[in-house]
């Protein structure tokens, strides 16, 4: 059992903590009972499953008070909370890989319905073949529909990130749906130490859903998704462009809420450093690969390599500006890629092709930008892996010509 | 830099999923009251929801976190300091759902570590199913019927709290009993827990096992292909029909025996198997008809043997089998090698009919096995406070 004591000016009492062993999925599930969710719709499929175990023994026990509805398939799944939602409902649900990919009608149409729902991802390879390891194409798969996206790489960083999902997609300026991006098994399935916040001080961090005029009631006579052809459509596309126009601020702000409230700090909401400060070349990935990563830059450090990295948070809405920003002092970036594009300009994997993107505008400098392609299907991103990344980085920063998408960990 | 300890558990899935993780929590909570940070998992490619499937479950500790980091991030600890079998018919090694092959117990185990069996045999005994390495290592016996102690149909038998007992006795650097005791007291309010691992403590030993000692199998070797060598399309090539085969003693040709894979074989999913009685068998194919993984081979004059390499033990045999004693299960721990009844039978009848009567007789008072709950009576047997309980209500 933790104390953690919050900030002077906000409050002079001391709240209590608790520290609990948990799964990434189960800090999730905890974080959804502090949020106090009305309807939970569920259909199992590893990794994501975990999250309905963990949710539907917290029912059971009586600790949390909400619908538990296990549809008859991830599309049903997807249209249940879509519909709750719209009635006022603070909702959760999520799926993994093909799951994901079968639900993909009901998510098309949520974010112009503005439906602020939180579903985790637990990243799965898309079958076939019918692996369980992780691969970021099923969540990226809703990149351009309006969703937005953060990768996670703790459990503790999942159970705040889930509290901040709520505060986020629930804010008026967006009502967006969101999805908490999980890498199956190195995040989902694995216990760690993490501290839990009092309700008390959730309850304070998160206001009620209050959907306002958008409210499906029968005391608020509305109609939700009439028949509207190219009239009205391209009004309606406007209406989520200037969402994520506005996302980037948002998400600033309830950061800073989140640091306020509960005290611990994520810096820079939308990228975290590591070992930049000095750093000729940097890495740059998402999810648990950091760390590997981690490890692998403390080793090369010790070899006098001065390489960091900056593990990307947010990938919609992807802080184009700050990102470029923030690269455009480095010798060379590697993007490790745990996704694939084919066919893509380079045949380059999702980040990097999107990061060049943000670099040809952003950037006053143009550093060579690799990308290596690896940890496909849950391989493990290994130390020695992203050693010969490395390597092949600082020869680029050195003017050797690099091939721009590279294969690692591959056998062959 | 710290120091980083792994701890794997390996058990059946199912009826010790439970159990396993409590284990691997309990080392990294106790770790935790001496200052260490830890975490726990099962490894992720098993599929511990099937009935009896060998799994493994992992506790990772470190001094520190930037030393946690190292082990973190892994399907599976590629060394590990000590190695906790859950279940002694494991000790024929350990083929799991998601394929890695057929893989020794001590796999990972350092050279030096301990391996720690619950089981009712000896140590010498159970070096006859546990193969052979290269390197030394310790093995050391919990005394302890199987448990499915954590499941909550199952009466909680404190082999969790024993096995802690047991690691801290062989690892004491990863955690020691007081801290064990600590965590027994606050998470798990049972003291009577905290004295089970205080015995097991006490009373755990090990003996040291040299290289080349054990069970001389040669288990199949393998090689993952390059992407370019590989069939496309996510294909494999399918297993032949398979053929009519000889008998050993007459030469007569007849009866099938369909081909199996060579690489998959699933047999170390049994804790029991079935011993036949070719005498009284009477042929009436119900056995071969029901068994759901085509695990016997049909002999040339019409008798059913089972191939133990692709026998699971589930039992379906003994239950649809009309002849009284013809099909018996019996503890898969009685037995050393996979070798066919048929053809003993063929060799010496006399000495086979024998054999079998004592395998039988031999192995009921030692440990009465299932493939689970399948037994009737088992449950009243183990929990009659919970009957008590039942009847009650």
């Amino acid at each position: 059992m933790a104390t953690l004591t919050l900030p002077v000016e906000e409050t002079k009492k001391v709240v209590q903590e608790q520290e609990a062993l948990i799964t990434g999925a189960e800090a999730i599930a905890i974080a959804c009972k502090l949020a106090n969710v009305d309807v939970v719709t569920a259909y199992p499929i590893r990794p994501y499953d975990t999250v309905m175990q963990y949710m539907s023994q917290l029912v059971a026990d009586g600790e949390l008070d909400c619908e538990f509805i296990v549809a008859e398939g991830e599309h049903s799944q997807f249209e249940i909370v879509k519909h709750a939602s719209i009635c006022g409902a603070r909702v959760f649900c999520g799926s993994s890989g093909v799951g994901w990919m079968y639900a993909m009608e009901a998510l098309t149409v949520t974010p112009a319905l503005r439906v602020p729902m939180v579903a985790m991802v637990g990243n799965r390879a898309l079958d076939d073949p019918g692996a369980f390891g992780v691969e970021h194409n099923d969540a990226l798969a809703v990149r351009d529909l309006g969703w937005l996206l953060t990768w996670v790489d703790s459990a503790q960083e999942a159970l705040d990130t889930a509290l901040i999902a709520y505060r986020v997609a629930e804010d008026r300026r967006m009502f967006v749906p969101l999805a908490l991006s999980c890498d199956g098994a190195f995040l989902t399935h694995s216990q760690a130490l993490v501290k839990i916040p009092a309700a008390e001080q959730v309850n304070k961090f998160l206001p009620r859903y209050n959907r306002g005029a958008l409210l499906l009631h029968p005391d608020n006579v509305i109609s939700v998704a009439p028949q509207a052809n190219e009239d009205w459509v391209m009004e309606i596309r406007r209406q989520n462009y200037a969402v994520t126009e506005r996302a980037c601020d948002v998400i600033r702000e309830v950061y800073a809420d989140f640091e306020k409230t509960f005290g611990r700090k994520y810096g820079n909401p939308f990228f975290e450093e590591y070992m930049t400060a000095d750093a000729d070349v940097v890495l740059l990935g998402m999810g648990t690969m950091s760390t590997p990563v981690k490890v692998a830059i403390r080793k090369m450090r010790e070899e006098g390599k001065k390489v960091g990295f900056v593990r990307l948070r947010w990938f919609r809405p992807f802080a184009g500006p700050e990102i470029a920003k923030c690269l455009e002092r480095f010798k060379a970036i590697g993007v490790i890629d745990r996704d694939f594009s084919f066919g893509s300009p380079n045949l380059s994997g999702v980040v990097a092709t999107e990061l060049r993107s943000a670099m040809y505008t952003g950037a006053t400098t143009r550093p060579p930008v690799l990308d290596f392609i690896c940890g496909l299907g849950g391989r493990e991103v290994t130390v020695p892996d992203v050693e010969e990344i490395t390597k092949s980085v600082f020869e680029a920063a050195e003017g050797k010509a690099q091939p721009l998408t590279q294969w690692i960990g591959l056998r062959g | 830099m710290g120091k980083l300890f792994a701890v794997e558990i390996i058990y059946r899935g199912v009826f010790q999923k439970t159990l396993a993780k409590n284990i691997t929590r309990g080392v990294v909570l106790a770790a935790h009251n001496q200052g260490k940070l830890g975490l726990s998992f099962g490894r992720y490619g098993d599929s511990p929801e099937r009935n009896g499937i060998p799994a493994k479950s992992f506790a990772i500790v470190a001094d520190d976190e930037q030393t946690l980091e190292e082990g973190m991030a892994q399907y599976e600890p590629k060394r590990v300091d000590v190695t906790v079998v859950l279940d002694d018919t494991l000790c024929k090694g350990v083929e799991s759902w998601a394929w890695y092959g057929l893989q020794p117990v001590h796999r990972a185990l350092k050279p030096g570590h301990t391996l720690i069996v619950v089981s009712l045999q000896d140590a010498p005994t159970l070096l006859k199913s546990i193969h052979h390495r290269e390197t030394p290592y310790k093995l050391g016996v919990l005394k302890g019927a199987t448990s499915f102690s954590g499941m909550w149909v199952y009466k909680d038998d404190h082999t969790d709290v024993r096995v802690l007992g047991a690691i801290a006795k062989a690892l004491p650097e990863l955690v020691g009993l007081t801290a064990i005791k600590q965590f027994v007291t606050e998470k798990l309010k049972n003291p009577l827990k905290g004295t089970s691992a205080q015995l097991a403590f006490d009373r755990f030993h090990s003996i040291e096992v040299k290289p080349g000692e054990g069970n001389p199998e040669e288990l199949p070797k393998f090689e993952l292909l390059k992407w370019e060598d590989m069939r496309d399309g996510v294909s494999i090539k399918g297993q032949p029909q398979g053929g009519p085969y000889k008998d050993p003693i007459t030469k007569q040709v007849g009866g099938f025996r369909p081909a199996r894979n060579e690489l998959f074989k699933k047999g170390s999913t049994r804790t029991q198997r079935p011993v036949v009685n070719f005498a009284t068998c009477t042929k009436c194919t119900l056995c071969w008809l029901n068994c759901p993984d085509a695990s016997f081979d049909v002999t040339p004059e019409g008798t059913y043997d089972t191939n133990f390499e692709s026998c699971c033990g589930c039992g379906i045999c003994e239950d649809v089998c009309p002849v009284k004693d013809c099909i018996t299960m019996v503890n898969e721990a009685q037995f050393h090698d996979n070798k066919s009844q048929w053809e003993a039978f063929k060799k010496d009848q006399d000495a086979y009919l024998k054999w079998l009567e004592k395998t039988i007789k031999e192995a009921e008072p030692e440990e009465k096995r299932s493939h689970g709950f399948r037994y009737r009576g088992q449950y009243k047997e183990q929990v009659p406070e919970a009957l008590e309980a039942a009847q009650r209500a």
